[in-house]
């Protein structure tokens, strides 16, 4: 795992008792087989009724402490979304916002947005996973979808950098419209910026004088 | 309008910043102008916005036609932070989200937590009575802020005062048991800090009574009101498609007649085992959706109640889970210079146990690992559904905490709720919603 650094002088892993050989791994969860057990077959099985390239879209299916993850192909996030509002069986009429992960190693694929569905009508839930590389940060925006959507997608652009193609505004929302870089992302170091007043600089934590 | 306004030139035209008490003037000033559209911008230091909400409203006389929320300006990085510490430090993290309902955001932490670490069935039945029972004085205390300000901001005085001097006896609860009236870190993964203090059940049921006395008078003071029942009946109007389609959640939800409560319709922390209706109500409105939150506070006395008489027979039993190596070792004592680590403690890890020493040691400072995978576990807060997105990697630390907020989630609706109305109305859509900008930004 890569080092965290910046956080008020610590450096390496962030391991402050120094004995616990810390060494983390990327971590990416196998496929689950079928049957998945719950209400999940029957999800993915009116999914697979409903959407025909079902197998072209769903790169996989994780079934993990009882929750329902789908892995999606990003071109095919939008139709798969509709799919999964508009059939009467599935009904995830609700999606309850966008949540991007960083994951630096994942090659190709760093960028990770989540989304929490939920059904009302069936009283379910399931999670669509996308990923999507760095250098070409692009996601179908789901605003047409799901209209909530809108703010949790800025929301993951301001913190992570994904460009949600079609989105009708897609601005920062919670950093100040002029921030360089995206926060969130684990090469964006915690701390680190200076605070600035009227006339003064108050140096960031680890750029303040060291007595080491 | 040049003596009491500054002005500049923008490519979108002439830029007044106004400073108040010279409205009359102004008014005048923009009746003579060549364009009727005036665009205000309220807050984010209003008394009405809950904090710092930033509302751009553009206007055609009284009447909104365009309403724009800005945020952002509470953003304190909480998301980022928790990355950096443990996961049982996590939890004083989380708890300064959403500050006016604090143990709902350490509990939805603490349930993603235990799923990941596979735990959930393990927390003992006492500390799920216990958050159960807190999350409910909770509930109270939180809506009491909401129906007082929400009272406030439309011009009536009095009930903020009385509901207020509920919330101080809730508040005054908590203080007793966790040692903090705000921000408590009280839920820990595993369970809860620490157990009741002596005395505490006898002294809830003392409250209930005055409560709920007390509820039946404050209501009274609003639901006979006339100028309160105008300024909210029909106002901030969202239906059932409208809160589908925008994710919202909570008792603005219920208020288009959907019984969707999360504590019935996918229960946690065993609230299957209580007794209790889901209020709704079928305005659309305000209105409503203040008549649910008074109508809810009753419902959670019905719920703590029946949290004293579980407490009263799981008497002695465990707050924690047994697994030493994830229990933080919370042994705390009230001594003569206040609340601190329980002398018999330091006494048994210092003196007689080296193991116990370099165990307290390295939970304190490493903490425990959390198997990887992602969860994400949902509680109904005061304001609606507030979910904890879960990552980890094996580590010590999470790998990426995030909060669906449902203040977030529901500000997202003030466009639909106002767009159409008069100015004064918004201040009424807004209080409704109840957003609390600490949540809304993190």
């Amino acid at each position: 795992m890569s080092e965290q650094k910046g956080s008020f002088g610590i450096q390496g892993t962030g391991d402050t008792s120094g004995y616990g050989g810390l060494v983390r791994s990327s971590f990416s969860p196998t496929s689950a087989q079928k049957p998945y057990g719950s209400y999940f077959d029957e999800v993915t099985d009116e999914l697979e009724r409903a959407f025909p390239e079902f197998n072209d879209a769903i790169e996989k299916v994780v079934v993990d402490r009882g929750e329902l993850t789908l892995h999606i192909k990003r071109q095919r996030l939008f139709d798969v979304a509709k799919t999964l509002r508009d059939t009467e069986t599935l009904r995830f009429e609700v999606c309850l916002g966008v949540s991007g992960v960083h994951y630096p190693e994942d090659s190709q694929r760093e960028l990770h947005a989540v989304y929490e569905l939920l059904s009302m009508t069936h009283n379910r839930r399931m999670r669509l996973e996308v990923s999507t590389p760095e250098s070409d940060p692009h996601i179908p925006s789901l605003v047409e979808v799901w209209a909530g959507t809108n703010w949790h997608e800025r929301e993951a652009y301001d913190m992570f950098g994904i460009i949600f193609d079609g989105h009708p505004a897609l601005t920062r929302i919670l950093m100040p419209d002029d921030w360089p870089g995206h926060p969130q992302r684990k090469d964006y170091p915690l701390g680190g910026i200076a605070v600035e007043y009227v006339g003064a600089t108050i140096p960031s934590p680890d750029n303040r004088r060291s007595y080491r | 309008m040049s003596t009491f306004a500054s002005s500049r030139e923008t490519t979108e035209g002439t830029i007044y910043s106004v400073t108040g008490g010279d409205w009359d003037q102004v008014a005048s000033e923009i009746g003579s102008a060549k364009e009727e559209r005036v665009v205000v911008n309220m807050g984010p230091q209003h008394p009405s916005t809950h904090g710092v909400l930033r509302l751009m409203l553009e206007l055609e006389g009284e009447t909104i036609t365009e309403l724009r929320c800005g945020i952002g300006y509470l953003h304190t990085g909480i998301e980022k932070n928790t990355e950096f510490r443990t996961w049982t430090q996590g939890v004083t993290f989380v708890t300064r989200m959403d500050y006016l309902s604090p143990l709902f955001n350490e509990t939805t932490y603490c349930l993603g937590v235990e799923k990941l670490l596979g735990i959930t069935n393990d927390v003992p039945e006492r500390a799920s009575v216990i958050r159960v029972m807190m999350m409910e004085l909770n509930r109270i205390s939180s809506h009491m802020v909401a129906l007082g300000t929400g009272a406030l901001e439309l011009g009536a005085i009095t009930p903020m005062f009385f509901a207020f001097r509920e919330r101080e006896k809730v508040l005054d609860v908590f203080e007793k048991v966790s040692g903090l009236r705000m921000n408590m870190a009280y839920i820990r993964p595993g369970g809860v800090s620490q157990d009741l203090p002596e005395g505490t059940v006898s002294g809830i049921r003392e409250l209930i009574k005055d409560l709920r006395k007390n509820f039946k008078d404050n209501a009274k003071l609003l639901i006979g009101n006339s100028i309160w029942i105008k300024r909210t009946k029909g106002v901030g109007y969202l239906d059932l498609a409208g809160c589908i389609t925008l994710g919202v959640t909570g008792p603005v939800l219920r208020s288009t007649g959907m019984p969707w409560d999360l504590r019935k319709t996918q229960p946690y922390c065993g609230y299957e085992n209580y007794d209790f209706d889901v209020i709704t109500a079928d305005t659309c409105d305000v209105y409503g959706r203040f008549l649910i939150r008074m109508q809810e506070l009753e419902q959670s006395l019905r719920i703590i109640e029946q949290c004293c008489d579980k407490l009263d027979k799981l008497e002695a039993a465990p707050v924690m889970v047994a697994d030493k190596k994830i229990a933080w070792p919370a042994q705390l004592s009230l001594g003569g210079d206040g609340l601190g680590n329980s002398l018999d403690h330091i006494r048994q890890i210092m003196g007689t146990s080296m193991e116990a020493l370099i165990h307290h040691f390295k939970i304190v400072t490493e903490g425990f690992r959390v198997p990887a995978g992602q969860v994400y576990t949902p509680v109904e807060s005061p304001r609606g559904e507030l979910g904890a997105h879960l990552v980890s990697d094996g580590g010590t630390r999470p790998y990426r905490v995030h909060f669906r907020a449902p203040s977030f989630s529901n500000l997202q609706s003030t466009s639909a709720m106002c767009e159409g109305s008069l100015i004064a109305d918004v201040v009424a859509a807004v209080a409704s919603i109840d957003p609390v900008m600490g949540d809304v930004d993190r």
